[in-house]
């Protein structure tokens, strides 16, 4: 089969693999009919994300028609159209027990490395290190999934493939986002970054009843679509100071919740701020530019929610744990337990509350993902969203 | 030593009673105070009641002697304090030497016989010393490990699944069988790099239904090993607490080499992934795979991952 395979930093390469096949008893076999570029597989083309060799075929997010079953699969058959979710759980660990499906405690064959990096281990994730599983991704033909007994949901057929490859990861990662925010009425909640998942975080808080929604970004045709379909208010941080932006909206008080869309490569309005952070990271002193961690933590309402969705991988320098001690902030994150969203969100789309695709800019047939990953690594021709058409 | 040693592996003690370094301690014992409390008598039958220094130097043998016995009887270091005592039959023959040496008629003759019995003592010292030694090196090779997991399942269901020895390697890596004779006695096949096999029986001394089962090799096994597997309800709830003794004594040369290699260079680390894969075993029903990993979880693979895609048609 063809699958994109990360060959090095900044490079993809749609290579010929052998077809998956059952390797565990509760696999299933997926044709992928449609697969999309994640925010976070640009921080394994850029090379930030430890644990990667050439060869690994990338991809999280994914879906398609289930092509074969293992013999402990019965709630699904072959012909069923079903959504993946990117973390791996196997449904019967204490954590999966309790909906922490991205922390599930079995489904990291490489546990023993995480563990020495992050003190415990996370759950495996599709195509996402060696670190998180080793295991191959959905930007290819055909993916095996494991615990398809778990994980992969059913789509009915009146739910388009743009709609519902979004339950994958983003929005159900998006309204994680915006759930641990904890949203009361009158509530104003502030997102850093109009990317896809910043941009689903926003729609999923206007969803959850939030009275004002307030999204930064640098990129004009980012916070355009913050506005026009979210009806969210935009703050462009190239032209303005946000932490005086963000006190003159909401009249000094700071957003109640502040939810980091952005992660590990943040960029900042300040020159010299991030040539700072950029030279660490280059020297591997620092593995992280925390810009939006930092300004949501200095921006939070004292007593509020720091939501952090964005992608981290290691460590971060200059954590201002003075302001968030002593205005009482509560921190909350996670990668998103998707598993616990599929089915709300699906009914959502179906009743028609919200349509997540509109983040979607660009799709083109997988051979092109090599130019899929320049054109959303670039910014180039307003890119949002790519999606891999197979 | 740890009582658990003693208890899990009573081989290492082979062919050294335990109680052979406190036997010569309390020998010590009685010499020290002999000589410190009667120091005259004890002069008069070794044939050394004329020198006005015996009344000096035999106190002082006793005090040296009070202090091997002390140093036998603590249990610490045996092997140091056990050469300790040579170390004085050497001293006491040299003062026994001289002391021939310029006496003659009856207190010749009682020099001479003590001379002879110090001789055979130190004979004595220097065996049990050699062999005290030997034990402990055996003992400083033996490799210990206490390891746990928690598993979201009942005691009961944990212990079930570990008393059938028959179960063991589906989540032990390095186990290629194990073969259970009858309730108690059951034969392991172990399997190495470069085909080396290490092959022995065991048996289970205690079992405990759903709270703890412990096994240890049988006598004559060139790998000496024993184990023992707790199973305690976790708190709140939330399962089992898998709690893990193993003790092993790989043998000096070849052998030793062998059986270092089969557990790499991380035992404990070996021996927490086997936990690992008894927990998804038991929770999940199988051990998991990824493609990188395809025979799931193991040091080894860990350093040497192939890439995440699927496996050529020749390899599965």
């Amino acid at each position: 089969m063809k699958a994109t395979a990360w060959m090095g930093t900044d490079s993809v390469k749609v290579i010929d693999v052998p077809d998956p096949k059952i390797m565990n008893a509760r696999d299933a076999i997926v044709r992928i009919s449609t697969t999309a570029i994640c925010g976070s597989d640009l921080h394994l083309y850029h090379g930030y994300i430890p644990a990667m060799r050439k060869g690994d075929i990338l991809g999280h997010e994914f879906m398609g028609e289930v092509v074969e079953v293992g013999p402990q699969v019965r709630n699904l058959a072959p012909g069923d159209r079903v959504v993946v979710p990117f973390p791996i759980a196997c449904g019967h660990c204490s954590s999966c027990q309790r909906g922490l499906y991205s922390v599930c405690e079995n489904s990291n064959p490489n546990a023993g490395i995480a563990e020495k990096i992050m003190g415990h281990s996370p759950a495996g994730i599709f195509g996402y290190s060696h670190l998180l599983g080793g295991y191959a991704g959905g930007q290819a033909e055909y993916a095996r999934v494991p615990f398809a007994d778990v994980g992969p949901v059913k789509v009915p057929d009146e739910i388009s493939d743009d709609q519902a490859v979004m339950l994958a990861d983003v929005f159900p990662t998006g309204y994680m986002g915006a759930e641990m925010c904890d949203i009361k009425p009158g509530q104003v909640i502030a997102v850093w970054g109009a990317g896809p998942v910043g941009l689903l975080a926003a729609a999923s808080a206007r969803l959850l009843g939030a009275e004002r929604v307030i999204v930064i970004d640098r990129y004009p045709y980012r916070l355009r679509l913050a506005e026009e379909h979210i009806d969210a208010e935009t703050i462009n941080y190239e032209e303005v100071d946000v932490l005086d932006t963000l006190n003159e909206m909401t009249a000094g008080r700071g957003p109640d919740a502040c939810i980091d869309a952005v992660g590990l490569e943040g960029h900042h309005g300040n020159a010299a701020m991030y040539a700072y952070d950029r030279a660490k990271q280059v020297a591997r002193v620092e593995t992280e530019r925390p810009f939006a961690l930092r300004q949501a933590i200095l921006a939070c309402r004292s007593g509020g929610v720091v939501s952090v969705v964005g992608a981290y991988g290691g460590f971060v320098d200059k954590f201002p744990m003075g302001a968030f001690m002593n205005r009482s902030l509560i921190m909350r994150t996670g990668q998103c337990h998707v598993q616990r969203y599929t089915r709300p969100l699906l009914e959502r789309i179906q009743r028609g509350e919200i349509d997540p695709s509109f983040i979607v800019s660009h799709r083109m047939p997988l051979r092109d993902a090599p130019k899929g990953y320049k054109i959303f690594q670039k910014k180039q021709d307003d890119c949002t969203k790519v999606l891999l058409k197979v | 030593m740890s009582h658990v040693d003693t208890v899990l592996l009573p081989e290492l003690d082979g062919p050294v009673p335990a109680t052979l370094p406190s036997t010569l301690g309390l020998l010590s014992l009685a010499l020290g105070v002999g000589a410190l409390v009667a120091p005259g008598p004890i002069a008069r039958l070794t044939g050394v009641d004329d020198a006005p220094t015996a009344r000096a130097v035999l106190p002082a043998i006793g005090l040296r002697e009070l202090g091997s016995a002390a140093g036998l009887l603590s249990g610490r270091r045996p092997a140091g304090w056990a050469w300790s005592r040579v170390a004085g039959d050497a001293m006491d023959l040299t003062l026994l030497g001289r002391a021939l040496a310029d006496r003659g008629g009856e207190r010749r003759r009682r020099v001479a016989l003590t001379t002879l019995a110090i001789a055979g003592i130190t004979a004595v010292d220097v065996l049990a010393a050699v062999r005290v030694s030997r034990a402990g090196r055996a003992r400083a090779r033996v490799i210990r490990m206490q390891i746990a997991v928690t598993v979201n399942r009942s005691p009961a269901e944990a212990y079930r699944f570990w008393r059938d020895m028959e179960n063991l390697p589906r989540f032990m890596a390095h186990l290629e069988s194990v073969r259970a004779d009858d309730l108690r006695r059951s034969h392991w096949i172990a399997r190495g790099p470069a085909g080396h096999r290490v092959e022995w029986d065991a048996e289970i001394i205690d079992d405990q239904p759903n709270k703890s089962i412990t096994w240890r090799s049988l006598p004559g096994t060139r790998v000496p090993n024993a184990g023992r597997v707790r199973f305690v309800p976790a708190p709140g709830d939330r399962g089992t607490e898998v709690r893990v003794e193993l003790r092993y004594a790989p043998p000096a040369g070849a052998v030793g080499r062998a059986v270092a290699k089969l557990f790499g260079e991380e035992p404990e680390q070996q021996v927490r992934d086997d936990l690992r894969r008894f927990k998804q075993v038991l929770e999940t029903g199988e051990v998991v795979r990824s493609e990188g990993s395809p025979n799931g979880i193991s040091v080894r693979q860990q350093a040497m991952q192939r890439p995440a895609q699927p496996l050529p048609a020749s390899r599965r």
